[in-house]
């Protein structure tokens, strides 16, 4: 997401950061790349020329162009302000201290409501909310609800649906009662997609949300949507009155225009984001960090954060162990590598550490998760001796573990050269020596053969 | 577009008032927008139709809308094979249109090969003679590179069972997209040859400019467009019309 907007932003910064000393010429010339560089990433014109004016009386201030390191203030300028554009620390969802949170999801059709609904469920679900309901108010699109009913389960959440012959308004009013009695944490209420020119369904949207009086409303939005999410912002903000945004689809290549306009235009801030086909792609917005991330500055707090709620710490600690001991085995990569692969696809980790954009390869690599699959086979096939010990790995055993697996003898010797070249690679890094990029990114992608297709 | 018409109004062949700019300037969006405009080819028997787009671009929708139109309108028979297994409740969504426009559903499980439910459904329709079948598929973001694999695969398996096929292959285009839609538009042509483009959610404000790039960059013509929640909301595309839209305030 936002990568070629990114790639121009930090194409443009890292000119201003190499100069010793910055001219009134060189602050307009970098504010001009900046302004085009957002025009062509949909920003909304107003938006743009609101924001370099700004950003270029904050860089010729006297503090910058007499500053030691005037490159690098620029730099902190940009993320500054970046993060002020897409709605400053963000914030999170307005829980109710007595009886079931409600939170009302509106939205174009085909921006990915009902997902965002299941996703968002599973989400609270994770973080805390253990009983989650969603209620089905798409009445209009066939088989609306059974997809609700079907995500909804998926994502643990009950669901309160009246197939598509009740009116939405009362679903809702009657979803409300019923996780009143059976006391939900929260109440999340699809409902249909709708444009916001239609008058009939925009009224009806309003008198939903007077019924259940929701804590939150939330827009989703579709991140490739162009110059027109403007429009459609504030004819939802005017009837829907909605609190905050979901942003979907961010893990295409839309350029993200859609994102920073809409927090700049209605003043809501984008409280999450789906990045994925998967239910748990979906995160909490941090705009802070998002602009650290456009800027290539990394965005290590997610990262930790998605690790801390996946990996057990105590497995950890015994790992760190293990390895500064060397006795590092392939049923401890094993495990490693599970937890690692609950935190989410791969190519979205890479892309929060810093420095990472900046690697090529890494850029357009498209990690196959498939490899990963065929790594564990290939483990589980081995007996725990084995795991332990791969060198007893010859001829008849290996062929024996490749049958199991369902690979070929070859790429279980790859695996386990591999192994032995990580193993090495660790005694490094636990030696306190820098590690060689090429080879941590071979260790990140895991796998025999890292595949890296260029786009 | 702007510097053709700005030389034409300088060379003298067009009047420098604004009224005759203008009518000049919508003749040239016309033109463009109208690149390699055709009809949709239904002559094979069956003609195979395959549909396919970036999620929640309305995909499903509009096979329920052309199924209508060609079985109640033209009273010829349709297949519709649900080949999105992926999504929830994506085949029932497809069901209940098959049932309003009267034509049969071939489906998959949930999570099954979507290529051979392709083969099923031309399978059915060969063995029952009908005339049109129309492939879903699952909607996917054109930089997700297996799910394009997979795309080209369904195209293959469609193209091997039934040699020519699939005759027509619609990209749907949300008319809100903004920039992006160009992208969609040369990786998805990339990978399954697209023959035209559905431009859907026309009534809202969007006016789907999007299209012109397509046309004039890739030429792909928009063959339909959406413009509303009904069956007859579904039309040819009008190249002028569409310009005149796109002008009108």
């Amino acid at each position: 997401m936002f990568d070629q907007l990114s790639d121009r932003l930090q194409a443009t910064l890292s000119e201003v950061r190499s100069r010793g000393k910055l001219s009134e010429a060189d602050v307009d010339a970098a504010m001009r790349e900046i302004r085009l560089a957002l025009l062509e990433a949909d920003v909304n014109f107003k938006v743009v020329k609101g924001f370099t004016k700004t950003l270029k009386e904050r860089c010729l201030g006297a503090d910058v162009l007499g500053s030691l390191d005037p490159g690098q203030q620029v730099v902190k300028i940009v993320n500054e302000e970046l993060t002020g554009l897409m709605g400053g620390t963000g914030r999170d969802l307005a829980f109710s201290s007595s009886g079931p949170t409600v939170i009302l999801m509106a939205g174009l059709q085909g921006s990915g409501k009902t997902t965002a609904c299941a996703k968002l469920a599973r989400h609270l679900r994770e973080n805390g909310r253990r009983d989650v309901a969603l209620a089905a108010c798409d009445v209009y699109r066939p088989a609306a609800v059974e997809q609700l009913v079907t995500v909804g389960k998926r994502a643990g959440a009950h669901v309160y649906e009246k197939g598509t012959d009740a009116d939405p308004v009362e679903i809702a009013a009657w979803a409300l009662e019923q996780a009143k009695t059976e006391r939900r944490d929260v109440l999340i209420v699809d409902t249909a997609g709708r444009l916001h020119v239609d008058a009939d369904l925009m009224e009806e949207l309003a008198r939903i949300r007077k019924r259940v009086t929701p804590h939150d409303v939330l827009l989703v939005v579709d991140a490739m949507t162009g110059q027109d999410a403007v429009g459609v912002a504030e004819s939802f903000a005017e009837t829907a009155e909605f609190d905050g945004v979901v942003m979907t689809k961010l893990d295409g290549d839309a350029r993200g225009g859609a994102a920073l306009s809409v927090k700049a235009v209605t003043g809501k801030p984008i409280l999450f984001a789906s990045t994925g086909e998967k239910l748990e792609a979906f995160d909490r917005f941090h705009p802070d960090r998002m602009a650290s991330r456009i800027l290539g500055m990394g965005d290590v707090l997610s990262l930790i954060e998605r690790a801390e709620q996946q990996i057990d710490e105590k497995q950890a600690l015994d790992l760190e162990k293990k390895m500064r001991r060397n006795e590092f085995t392939l049923e401890d990569f094993l495990q490693q590598m599970k937890q690692v692969r609950k935190m989410g696809p791969l190519s979205g980790l890479l892309g929060m550490l810093p420095g990472m954009g900046a690697m090529k390869q890494l850029k357009n690599a498209n990690v196959d998760e498939r490899e990963l699959d065929r790594v564990e086979a290939i483990i589980l096939s081995m007996t725990p001796e084995e795991r332990v010990n791969p060198a007893l790995i010859k001829g008849s055993r290996r062929k024996r573990i490749a049958n199991g697996s369902g690979t070929r003898p070859q790429q279980v010797n790859q695996l386990i050269k591999q192994f032995d070249q990580m193993r090495k690679l660790m005694r490094h890094m636990t030696s306190g020596k820098d590690p060689d990029p090429q080879q941590l990114a071979q260790m990140m992608g895991g796998a025999p053969r890292p595949k890296y297709k260029r786009r | 577009m702007v510097e053709r018409l700005e030389h034409e109004v300088e060379g003298g062949s067009v009047a420098a008032d604004g009224e005759a700019v203008q009518a000049r300037l919508i003749e040239i969006l016309a033109e463009v927008a109208g690149t390699g405009r055709g009809p949709i080819d239904l002559r094979a028997e069956p003609a195979v139709l395959l549909m396919v787009g970036v999620n929640g671009t309305g995909k499903t929708t509009t096979i329920g809308k052309i199924a209508w139109h060609l079985s109640q309108e033209f009273g010829l028979s349709v297949v519709l094979g649900a080949a999105d297994t992926y999504r929830a409740a994506a085949a029932e969504q497809l069901a209940e249109w098959a049932e309003r426009a009267g034509a049969e559903l071939v489906r998959g499980q949930e999570g099954a090969d979507p290529g051979a439910v392709a083969f099923d459904a031309i399978e059915a329709a060969q063995a029952r003679g009908a005339d049109v079948v129309i492939v879903d598929t699952a909607g996917r973001l054109h930089t997700q590179g297996n799910l394009m694999d997979e795309l080209t695969k369904v195209r293959r398996v469609i193209a091997k069972q039934m040699p020519g096929a699939p005759h027509e292959t619609l990209l749907s285009i949300d008319a809100t997209t903004g920039q992006n839609g160009l992208r969609q538009a040369r990786i998805f042509a990339d990978a399954v040859e697209v023959d035209g483009v559905v431009l859907t959610k026309l009534d809202g404000t969007a006016k789907g400019g999007i299209v012109l790039a397509i046309a004039d960059e890739l030429g792909i013509p928009v063959k339909l467009i959406g413009a509303g929640e009904t069956l007859e909301d579904l039309r040819p595309f009008d190249p002028t019309d569409f310009a005149n839209a796109l002008l009108a305030e």
